[in-house]
């Protein structure tokens, strides 16, 4: 098939940056979307022209690397996968993409389509661990017992793989639904209730502080999330930051 | 709780809890004036009460001041916070995709509620404090007449079309926002559990039958005069 | 020469690692405070040993080419990690993991190593469980297990289908917590270009930021490598498409021996190719193979009639299904190991019985299984003569449950119903055994510079046994490496702050920025993409699954070949300093140019089969691999020494004395 790409193009941080159309033809239907990339991007290095800069690494929608917003939406219009699961199936001949960087004032472009995702980061340096030094004598895996339930959730949230879909969706550009799954991960277990409050406390405020938006409980970033993280757990976090605020 | 404030899911806190509170006293609104459609006397009984009881007067009344006008400070310096926290816009973004027109748009269904409150408070309110506070007359019966003036007062609002338009617009509005609104402040204090689904299914019953009860008050008042 | 000593400690193989720990020089609380360590590369290994050594106390630089670390390809691994904690009282025990693990490696691994390797496994539960690593539970709370390829308990431990996130997670988290202290200094999205080495010691790196493409100088009292395999010397595999043996192959010029390159592990349940433009190869995971059953057509003019899109799989009758697998190996079936599973597929492929447009894939059929556990279920239901449609729904529902999100991920790749149409599969290269040679230490023959994790060749032998990649990474870093550095740095205490402005810097910087340069202004014909999927035919060809002396000749001839054609005619775009992906492929690319050579090499050299290492010529009467354990028990351990055509081997013998050596058998 035969596509144009409306492409976000910029050199650096400070640049302007601009929306730049591509022609793209003879595309198989069973490419991935960011091997279309890779064809369009070989084609730029043979016409002596910079190749598109995307983050990509895995591949395989765990990494959590790649983040393209296609067509107004995160991770494109197909539900549940990352950008490298999305096919190029998902289109049809003639279709014009747009193809966007994340868009969040706490996710600065570097270039093209990459951008800086050290927030989300320093959020986990403030809190996202459990105090616990590497002996070789902890006590034994066993001697916790979780019940199942909590840690069937816990795994659930704990299976956020970190690329910022969820402030990309979002129209305030939040990043509840990051914050709130480790938050979650740890405070749905026993290990993780220690230091639950000073979690919860020291996360949420490097939040506040990288800027992100408010959470207006939209939705969007459910829906969004490639893996289908819940919006429990930004309540459960709300439970937690309240907990945390008032004893 | 010093500078609690300051956080982002505190000020969701707040504004979850004065909607709340506001979820409550739509319901109390209605119910009194629901009254008008079946007995005048019921009515303005109420309406007497409510107007000249102590306790309704100047402790609630306050208070519903303050949880209205937050709620509406609040929401607008939230957005404006969230406008900021995207510098550069999307060329394309597809927000239906992923959410409610409802959920997106509070703060234009917000605007209109907010508008709408000021004629609402031009309609009713302030000639109400004018009577009660600035002219002194606490008795509720207009002079040389019997019986108390609220209902006839009722209805004489409703007489031109123009408004009644523009209340069962606001109505609409009001619902759309109770829409999202009513699970959204249940979300953002922390209740997200397996009773969530009745809450939702609650507020999208909440949402549709407060505002056509109004609807339908306006409408009655106008056709029935 | 240099002679290999593997300082394996003397004593009984139950306690060697302990009366070592014992012995070994130790670092005080308040001189660590004085050594930095650098660790390249934030995986399992990396990660773990960064956040261990900064809680001990050492000022740590990490290092990672991705923006975070949680990024590594660590977190790919689905299936599990193995630990010898005997929760189920299936008689599981050190010794049995540590015999399972020889064996699975056809007795090509060091016995003091892989028994360290089981020791210390149970210590990487309690302390993942500890930092809050989400295990899949029982009803009762406790851990659950599952069971694994190679073996004969389940030791297995999971998070659902992405045990290598959570590990990884959970080793980010104890670094977070460590660079939140400083005591760890992360330098994401910077590249190492090269060690540096100052009085034969390891003393430091040259980085690049990958940002601004500013060239860096580190220094540190040690240095360790935590890169993971080489993989992608195929082009296609199922790594990132940033792994790379950068790191490894730079240290291996500058002095580290590399050890088996040609053990490579190929991964029998991929996911075909279907194109040219093809990036990388997805794994299904191998759990598949319990319920899965693998077939051709029997009839050559099936198959081709398949091949050319006439024919549906379902529409040929049972008679005329080849299932090649339990046909030739009728005790193990479909559970053959990995390496004996993929050369029976390539077989069946290159005879053009596959079942694709490329003929290079075989079916996974689910069908029998769902009729299976839909006749099951119905039963359990209690329906009477259950028509067929209602048991391949029970039966889907029964398999849904156990593989719904593989099936799912299949189905948005290839756009086929697994449920209805059989699975498409072929082998993909998945793993490297082979890497950097280390002594008991993880110590490099560099002195000072480490080896961990995948990178290192030290623990699975000639072919890995599945969820034992995770144990390795996180025993290496958790358990090994903090312990055994100690006993170098002791000596080091006194050395104080490493300058970064010697002489020793400035060479290499120099050569460094040389070769970037190069690139830039090379005003070549082709992109870095050219060369690598080039090179990655040749290795696919003739250093693949099943390789001969005349194919190992030719591809040694090709890659030099190619890596002469690299060197002239390479291009890259745009320039130095700046976010430059191309400039960073063409780096990895020319070091995976030489070090396919040497592979390539090592694979001539070593003159038997075993694990992932299959010669032609030394097959059994019925076309079984046919170890040489009189000539071939050693490691084989390359010394670089200008050219990988002219590396030298040097042979560090294997001992077996508490493992007899026997043959696999899985007829």
């Amino acid at each position: 098939m035969n596509l144009t790409l409306k492409i976000w193009r910029q050199k650096g941080p400070q640049d302007k940056g601009q929306m730049v159309e591509y022609k793209v033809t003879d595309i198989s239907e069973h490419m991935s979307f960011l091997e279309m990339m890779d064809v369009l991007n070989e084609s730029l290095v043979a016409k002596d022209e910079v190749p598109i800069a995307f983050d990509h690494d895995c591949r395989e929608g765990i990494c959590g690397m790649c983040s393209l917003h296609i067509n107004g939406e995160p991770h494109g219009p197909d539900r549940g996968i990352t950008t490298c699961q999305l096919h190029m199936r998902t289109f049809k001949d003639g279709d014009t993409i747009y193809i966007e960087p994340w868009r969040a004032k706490a996710f600065p472009v570097i270039k093209d389509l990459i951008v800086d995702r050290m927030a989300f980061e320093r959020i986990q340096q403030a809190g996202g661990y459990i105090s616990v030094n590497t002996s070789g004598n902890t006590q034994d895996a066993n001697a916790i017992p979780i019940s199942k339930h909590n840690a069937d959730l816990s795994m659930d949230a704990a299976a956020c793989i970190g690329c910022g879909a969820c402030v990309a969706s979002c129209k305030n550009s939040s990043a509840m639904l990051f914050v709130s799954a480790k938050v979650s991960q740890f405070a749905l277990l026993p290990q993780g209730k220690i230091e639950a409050a000073d979690r919860v406390r020291n996360m949420v405020k490097q939040m506040d502080e990288e800027g992100f938006g408010n959470c207006t409980n939209t939705g969007a970033c459910e829906v969004e999330c490639p893996k289908g993280i819940s919006l429990e757990n930004i309540a459960r976090m709300n439970r937690e930051y309240l907990k945390a605020s008032i004893i | 709780m010093s500078g609690f404030l300051s956080s982002s899911i505190a000020r969701k806190v707040a504004m979850s809890l004065s909607a709340l509170f506001l979820i409550i006293f739509l319901v109390i609104h209605l119910a009194v004036n629901l009254t008008s459609l079946f007995s005048e006397d019921v009515f303005n009984e109420m309406s007497h009460f409510m107007g000249t009881n102590p306790l309704i007067q100047f402790a609630m009344q306050p208070v519903l001041i303050f949880g209205v006008v937050f709620h509406f400070v609040m929401g607008f310096i939230l957005e404006l916070r969230n406008k900021k926290a995207r510098n550069v816009k999307y060329a394309k973004f597809n927000g239906a995709a992923s959410a409610s027109w409802m959920s997106r748009n509070m703060v234009v269904s917000g605007a209109v509620i907010l508008a709408f409150i000021v004629l609402h408070f031009i309609d009713f309110w302030i000639p109400e404090i004018n009577t009660k506070y600035i002219l002194g007359d606490m008795s509720g019966v207009l002079p040389g007449e019997e019986g108390y003036r609220y209902f006839e007062e009722l209805q004489h609002k409703f007489v031109n079309p123009l408004r009644v338009g523009a209340y069962v617009v606001a109505f609409i509005l009001l619902g759309l926002h109770l829409a999202h609104g009513f699970q959204s402040a249940f979300q953002s204090i922390g209740f997200n559990n397996k009773y969530t689904k009745c809450v939702k299914n609650l507020g999208t019953i909440y949402s549709i039958v407060i505002p056509l009860g109004f609807i339908i008050i306006a409408l009655c008042h106008h056709f029935n005069h | 020469m240099t002679t290999l000593n593997s300082r394996v400690p003397e004593g009984p193989i139950k306690d060697k690692w302990t009366i070592y720990k014992d012995k070994i020089n130790l670092v005080n609380p308040a001189n660590k405070r004085n050594i930095d360590i650098i660790v390249v590369g934030t995986g399992l290994a990396g990660g773990s040993a960064a956040a261990t050594l900064a809680e001990l106390g050492y000022n740590v630089k990490a290092f990672a080419y991705q923006d975070s670390p949680r990024r590594a390809h660590s977190i790919a691994a689905q299936g599990g990690i193995n630990a010898a904690k005997n929760y189920m009282g299936d008689g599981d025990s050190n010794y049995r993991l540590f015999y399972d693990t020889v064996k699975g490696g056809d007795y090509r691994s060091r016995e003091a190593n892989v028994h360290r390797l089981a020791e210390v496994s149970g210590a990487i539960i309690d302390q993942c469980v500890a930092q809050g690593v989400p295990f899949a539970r029982d009803y009762g709370g406790l851990l659950d297990n599952r069971s694994f390829g190679g073996v004969l308990v389940s030791r297995t431990f999971y998070a659902k289908g992405q045990t290598g996130q959570q590990l990884l997670l959970g080793a980010y988290s104890a670094m977070n917590r460590q660079i939140a202290r400083g005591k760890i200094e992360m330098f994401n999205r910077h590249e190492m270009l090269d060690v540096v080495k100052i009085d034969g010691k390891a003393r430091g790196i040259i980085a690049r930021n990958l940002i601004t493409g500013e060239i860096e100088r580190h220094s540190a009292h040690a240095v360790v490598i935590a890169t993971g395999g080489y993989g992608n010397v195929y082009f296609l595999s199922t790594n990132a498409m940033g792994s790379n043996a950068t790191a490894a192959w730079k240290i291996h010029k500058k002095g580290a021996f590399f050890a088996n390159p040609c053990f490579t592990q190929i991964h029998p349940t991929c996911i075909p190719r279907s194109g040219d433009y093809q990036s990388k190869l997805t794994l299904m995971s191998e759990s598949l193979r319990n319920d899965g059953r693998i077939w051709v057509p029997a009839k050559i003019e099936d198959a081709k009639a398949i091949q050319q899109g006439k024919l549906k799989p379902t529409a040929i009758a049972e008679a005329d299904r080849d299932y090649y697998l339990e046909r030739r190996y009728p005790a193990f079936g479909n559970l053959v190991p990995r390496d004996v599973a993929s050369r029976a597929a390539k077989e069946r492929c290159d005879a053009g019985y596959g079942v694709n447009a490329t003929g290079e894939a075989v079916y996974l059929d689910f069908a029998a299984a769902i009729f299976r556990y839909g006749s099951e279920k119905a039963k359990v239901q209690g329906l009477h003569n259950p028509s067929k449609e209602e048991i391949t729904k029970l039966g889907e529902t029964v398999i849904e449950e156990k593989y719904g999100n593989l099936f799912q991920m299949y189905e948005k790749i290839v756009d086929e119903n697994p449920y209805k149409t059989p699975m498409m599969i072929y082998p993909a290269t998945h793993y490297t055994m082979g890497g950097v040679w280390v002594d008991y230490n993880l110590m490099t023959t560099v002195p000072g510079l480490y080896c961990i994790g995948e990178a290192n060749f030290s623990d699975h032998g000639a072919n890995r046994l599945g969820a034992s990649a995770l144990m390795q990474g996180l025993a290496d870093g958790y358990f090994v490496l903090p312990y055994t550095i100690g006993d170098y740095l002791a000596d080091d205490i006194r050395t104080g702050k490493i300058p970064t402005d010697a002489p020793e810097f400035d060479e290499v910087e120099k050569s460094v920025k040389d070769q970037l340069e190069f690139f830039i202004n090379n005003n070549g014909s082709h992109s870095v993409d050219y060369f690598h999927k080039k090179l990655g035919l040749v290795m696919w060809n003739k250093v693949g699954m099943a390789r001969n002396e005349k194919g190992l000749k030719e591809a040694i001839k090709e890659i030099q070949e190619i890596r002469k054609d690299f060197w002239k005619n390479v291009k890259v775009p745009g320039s130095l300093n700046e976010l430059n992906p191309e400039l960073e492929k063409a780096g990895r690319v020319a070091d995976f140019l030489e070090l396919g050579e040497l592979f390539a090499k090592d694979a001539l050299e070593r003159e038997e089969s075993c694990g992932g290492h299959f010669r032609e010529e030394h097959v059994t009467e019925d076309g079984e691999a046919k170890r040489d354990d009189k000539n071939f028990a050693y490691v084989a351990a390359w010394e670089y020494t200008g050219k990988p055509s002219e590396a030298v081997l040097h042979k560090e013998q294997l001992e077996f004395k508490d493992i007899e050596l026997k043959t696999r058998s899985y007829k």
